[in-house]
């Protein structure tokens, strides 16, 4: 175990730093490289008659400046040779720059075969990455040097997925799947934007695409693909309140966001728009998750999307533990006896996923 | 000095007792004038006032995002002040703000003309822009709008907020524009008077009438889409909403089949302003007249096959982002002609720095920015990192407002004497120009690099290696704030003290100067002799009058 620790450390210290410039973000992938190239291929060329256009600009001004003594001198009113000119020439720079741009460009729209696949879910407003044994994380894991395909889809309105470091960028549209491939070459973490904009939180719609050292992917996926049987249902539902988008709606400290706090929760009456009144309990919460447009506390909007087919019972199971487990006063209720389980709790919270990235994310600052 | 009476020029005293403001009084008077100058200035009013309402939803955006975390609003606020600004800015100041505020003024009167060909259709395409207006403040009243002023779908179906008025506020700025343009075709087709053939028409004229095309091709498409938007929120129909079998893409595809036409209507008559100030202030003729009246004919036509680029990462084909990146790289072509023809106009010419010049120089500086960064949006593998980044924004930014709002605000500078009557201080003039450039520049070059490096557009906060950017381009804008504040007091303050403007200050040639200012009530007593508009050898200073006069005049009055 130590040693596999020390190869990790190792391998990504030898890693070759990725190359930030003024312009461009540090190159991720094995297109940036190409992007970048046709990027600066432009800037020198439009800086070279930027430049032209000012300096003859200032130069004209300053030494045609009206004063005493200088008259207009009036040259020529037309010339079909210069003026070709100045047609014929750009028109042959922006051919090459298409050209160039076309050709890397292809380079990034087909994917590649055998690709891995994973498949993205978005929705206002975090990302689900769904891997291919079913394991569903908010955050994105891939290996480094390896093609990865994502399929994506939205569960409610259009959204954009954008890495900066992999130069890779494509619509998630509702109704349809876009496609889009990158192959990582540096491990490491990296910023995931939504590009297109989707409503109130649309610039909270970030997350983090970790790149996984040789190895170290697959052995990530083993673990965090088994995190309920690795931690309390309630450390599980915090797991799982985290990581799908929860978070974004509902807060864990009593303050009111777009949809009612969890903290103390459990138990608690409240009026619903239709003028009932509800007592929070198993059921409510595992419809209000099912079937949250039924009922809505009054105040608030119906804008939450369903989560039928997207949570298992296990799992909503464990995310009313966790709104128990953060219910102030909340002793245990027979109902649920698995709240009272768990002797290896420490281990387990050890052992979380969360904590694997975070080693990663250490690592990789050294 | 009054020896000589001609059509050319007629006597100032006489033309200051009787002009067109003063031609009839009353507010009814303005309400329901036909003349085309009153309409103008109205216009004028209301563009500049929809202008500052949008500068105050800018100012806010960029206090905002002054520092990371919430300053001033919150997220759904921010993001009702970036829709309402860009929706402000787009339909009600800068598509209408060249050609219905100062083309409506000019137009006529440099065709030597009494008026448009349909003056009741002027008016009443006035009172659409007004209609129009109101639906964008009864939106900012009623819960506001929070879907961009692109109102793409489906967001635009889900949204609660006021969809429904503001697309009809553009549905309704959008007959107002159509009208515009038709009224503007057909006053170029039949009013040029004998001896103006059309390419002895002052370039600004080609630039409107290539401006009119457009707004009468393609603004109908916009209005459908508008109207199926709204039945798709009404009715449910299943157009655009994926949930019902529609597909959101045809939005797009729909709304930028108009706006992006809409971007030349905003950027011609810009163009055909500076070809005008480039001349009249380097006092030589405009270098390779067709090319450039060629090149509005030309972006005005290629802007009609590029909607695509806006498409890139929408999951359109491969074949389709193909095409239209090779197309949009058409449209860079005439845009380039101009810029050129531009500099070789003021090569060996006699350069005076009044202000109108002062914004035809920052908008050639700009404007090249702004073209220029076109070009790494219209290739394709650069555009898939830029696409919704703040580096559209700021090139779009250095388009719109560098290049078409400098272009407004020199033609504002220029036919200002002609249009109140009175001079404003140069001084101030060339300061508030200055701090503009100097402002504009803070604001939106550091958007490039921010945008580059990844910062998404529409974000109410943004990651903290953004923040630098962002501090900078906030304190940028309130150097412009302060810039424009200046503007609105020297200009207002020339309206009561300013000097009494001579009838062509300039030495310009093209017809609005050759009567008086401000014009009288029918523009000229009889027919204007037409020559070339851009032959200033016949024309010299006066000092007696502060006004170039014709050298023949001046010969005989000594």
């Amino acid at each position: 175990m130590a040693i596999d620790e020390f190869a990790e450390s190792m391998s990504l210290a030898s890693a070759p730093s990725p190359s930030a410039s003024f312009w461009l973000p540090p190159q991720g992938s094995t297109v940036a490289q190409g992007v970048d190239s046709v990027f600066y291929y432009i800037f020198w060329i439009s800086l070279f008659f930027f430049a032209l256009i000012v300096v003859l600009m200032v130069w004209f001004v300053f030494r045609y400046r009206r004063r005493p003594g200088h008259e207009a001198q009036q040259t020529a009113t037309h010339s079909i040779g210069l003026e070709l000119t100045w047609t014929i020439i750009p028109v042959i720079i922006v051919c090459t720059m298409f050209y160039k741009g076309f050709a890397s460009f292809m380079d990034m729209a087909v994917p590649p075969a055998n690709a891995y696949e994973i498949e993205v879910v978005g929705q206002k407003w975090s990302w689900n990455f769904i891997y291919p044994n079913g394991y569903i994380d908010s955050e994105l894991h891939v290996p480094v040097d390896r093609d990865i395909l994502l399929t994506m889809s939205s569960e409610d309105v259009i959204h954009s997925f954008f890495i900066p470091a992999f130069r890779v960028k494509k619509d998630v549209v509702p109704g349809r799947f876009t496609k889009l491939w990158f192959r990582a070459t540096n491990p490491g973490e990296f910023l995931v934007f939504c590009t297109e904009y989707c409503g109130t939180q649309h610039s909270d719609m970030t997350t983090t695409c970790y790149v996984h050292p040789v190895g170290e992917f697959e052995k990530w996926l083993a673990k965090a693909s088994n995190f309920l049987d690795q931690m309390t249902p309630a450390e599980g539902g915090k797991l799982l309140y985290q990581r799908r988008g929860c978070t974004q709606c509902h807060s864990v400290d009593g303050i009111s966001g777009i949809g009612p706090s969890f903290k103390n929760l459990f138990g608690k009456s409240h009026l619903m728009t239709d003028g009932s009144t509800v007592t929070v309990d198993e059921n409510y919460i595992r419809e209000s998750i099912l079937n949250p447009q039924k009922l809505i506390v009054a105040g608030y909007e119906a804008v939450m999307p369903t989560y039928a087919g997207r949570l298992t019972d296990r799992e909503i199971s464990a995310i009313i533990a966790y709104i128990k487990s953060i219910t102030e006063g909340y002793s245990g209720d027979e109902s649920v006896p698995e709240e009272s389980s768990a002797p290896a709790n420490e281990e387990a919270v050890g052992d979380k996923p969360g904590a694997n990235a975070n080693e990663g994310r250490q690592t990789n600052d050294e | 000095m009054t020896t000589i009476s001609s059509s050319y020029d007629p006597v100032p005293e006489l033309a200051h007792g009787n002009n067109y403001l003063t031609h009839t009084r009353g507010v009814l008077s303005w309400l329901f004038t036909l003349d085309h100058k009153r309409i103008g200035v109205m216009y004028l009013v209301g563009i500049l006032g929809s202008f500052f309402l949008g500068g105050v939803f800018a100012v806010l955006v960029r206090t905002e995002l002054l520092f990371q975390g919430e300053q001033v609003l919150t997220d759904d606020q921010y993001n009702q002040m970036f829709t309402l600004h860009g929706a402000v800015m787009t339909f009600l100041v800068i598509i209408p703000g060249i050609p219905a505020a100062l083309g409506n003024f000019v137009l006529p009167i440099m065709l030597g003309a009494k008026d448009v060909a349909f003056p009741r259709l002027n008016l009443a395409s006035f009172y659409l822009w007004t209609l129009g207006a109101i639906f964008f403040l009864a939106v900012l009243a009623s819960g506001g709008l929070d879907t961009g002023w692109t109102f793409y779908t489906p967001y635009s179906i889900e949204t609660n907020t006021a969809v429904i008025g503001a697309t009809a506020g553009a549905f309704i700025l959008g007959f107002s524009s159509i009208l515009t343009g038709m009224n503007f075709i057909v006053s170029i087709h039949q009013l040029r008077p004998p001896g103006m053939t059309w390419f002895k028409m002052p370039l600004f004229l080609w630039a409107l009438y290539a401006t009119a095309i457009i707004q009468v091709l393609a603004t109908p498409v916009l209005a459908i889409t508008l109207l199926l938007l709204i039945a798709e929120r009404t009715f449910q129909v299943g157009i655009f909403d994926p949930k019902l079998g529609g597909d959101p893409v045809l939005y797009q595809h729909f709304f930028w089949f108009y706006s992006h036409p809409a971007v030349y209507i905003m950027i011609l008559p810009a163009m055909g302003v500076i070809s005008e100030l480039v001349s009249v202030f380097s006092r030589k003729h405009i270098f390779g007249y067709r090319f450039i009246a060629y090149s509005s004919i030309a972006i005005a036509l290629f802007g009609f096959l590029v909607w695509g680029h806006h498409m890139f990462t929408s999951g359109q084909s491969n074949m389709m982002n193909m095409i239209f990146s090779a197309l949009t790289f058409s449209v860079s072509i005439p845009s380039a002609i101009k810029v050129f023809n531009w500099l070789a106009t003021m090569y060996k010419g006699s350069i005076s720095l009044a202000t109108p010049m002062c914004y035809a120089l920052i908008f050639i500086f700009l404007f090249g920015i702004g073209g220029l960064t076109g070009l790494f949006l219209t290739t394709l593998a650069t555009d898939i990192q830029l696409h919704d980044t703040y580096f559209v924004v700021a090139h779009f930014h250095y388009v719109m407002m560098g290049g078409t709002m400098i272009a407004f605000f020199g033609a504002l500078h220029y036919w200002w004497p002609k249009m109140t009557g009175r001079m404003y201080s140069e001084m101030w003039g060339r300061l508030a120009a200055f701090l503009v450039f100097v402002g504009f520049n803070t604001t939106f070059f550091p958007q490039f690099v921010a945008g580059s490096q990844g910062m998404p557009r529409r974000y109410a906060d943004y990651k903290e290696m953004y923040a630098g950017y962002h501090f900078v381009s906030s304190i940028g804008s309130y150097i412009m704030a302060v810039a424009f504040v200046i503007m609105a007091c020297y200009l207002l303050h020339s309206l009561f003290r300013g000097r009494k403007a001579p009838a062509n200050p300039w030495g310009a040639n093209t017809l609005e100067w050759h009567c008086s200012s401000p014009p009288p009530h029918q523009n000229f007593d009889e027919q204007p002799a037409v020559g070339d508009c851009y032959d200033y050898s016949g024309l010299e200073y006066d000092t007696a009058t502060d006004s170039y006069v014709p050298k023949s005049r001046t010969a005989v009055t000594t």
